[in-house]
């Protein structure tokens, strides 16, 4: 395995809620896009049909989750006709790992994408380490 | 998502889990719509319809609504964009689950859709396109004299 994988695992390990199996049926897993840089992590997903009002992020522990509602104004009388997407409701955890400052996660929310930003504890950032020649 | 009142419930789901429970015992469906796509597609796509109109919704979050190509010849309607995802150079990528690229669905609407009167709206990442349907195939009150 390589290092990276290994942080993967350390660092951002999703949580699987027991209780998931039996709401499979009408919660949706939003993908994810996650990368790390010198300063932090940066999540990206997809939450089509979210609006801000209706976005809940919250950390508890070391669990960071995400989850949204979909609200779309529709037709009352509406009859479905064809439907890939059937369920309401997102959701999705991580774990973070301690170096993470989650006292500082910053969240937005553009055209159904919210943008997660969890930075690094300042003791954590990567110092540059001289090497002296003797 | 058509868990919208109505929707979650219908005859549909149970005909739909019935055809999953199939589809997972034979590794996917023999006969599928020849434009249909997998679970995955990028943008999912529903559709309602009233006795007034057709609705369509597109979940496509993160594109530029400006940037997209709609049209509609007669009852198919195709609707073409692209999802660049902007990739940060040097940083380390654990999950790349998000669509990236071109994309085109087609769709084959009922017959009576006027493709005069289409509106589309881009709200949340979803583009909602509403087309009516013409005049003569709405339902019309008979009153008895």
């Amino acid at each position: 395995m390589s290092d990276k994988n290994e942080l993967t695992t350390t660092q951002t390990k999703e949580v699987q809620p027991a209780a998931e199996q039996k709401r499979l049926e009408q919660v949706v897993r939003p993908p994810v896009d996650i990368f790390e840089d010198e300063s932090g992590i940066t999540v990206h997903a997809d939450m089509p049909g979210v609006s801000k009002e209706r976005l809940n992020v919250k950390v508890e522990g070391d669990t960071l989750s995400i989850e949204g509602t979909v609200d779309i104004p529709m037709p009352e009388n509406m009859e479905p006709l064809y439907a890939e997407v059937r369920a309401t409701r997102y959701e999705r955890s991580f774990t973070l790992s301690p170096e993470m400052d989650v006292d500082k996660v910053e969240a937005s929310l553009k055209n159904g994408v919210l943008t997660l930003r969890i930075p690094k504890r300042e003791e954590h950032k990567p110092k540059k380490i001289e090497v002296k020649v003797g | 998502m058509f868990g919208f009142p109505g929707f979650d419930r219908t005859i549909f789901d149970d005909l739909l889990r019935f055809q999953r429970e199939m589809e997972s015992l034979f590794g996917g469906p023999l006969t599928t719509a020849i434009r249909s796509m997998g679970p995955e597609a990028y943008p999912a796509v529903n559709v309602g319809t009233t006795p007034e109109e057709v609705d369509v919704y597109l979940f496509a979050p993160g594109v530029d609504p400006t940037t997209l190509d709609i049209s509609l010849q007669n009852n198919v309607l195709t609707v073409a964009g692209e999802r660049r995802v902007i990739r940060e150079e040097g940083a380390s990528y654990y999950r790349k689950e998000r669509f990236d690229g071109e994309f085109r669905r087609v769709l084959t609407l009922p017959e009576d859709v006027d493709p005069d009167r289409v509106d589309a709206t881009y709200n949340d990442g979803v583009l909602h396109i509403r087309i009516e349907r013409k005049e003569s195939s709405k339902p019309k009150q008979i009153k008895v004299n």
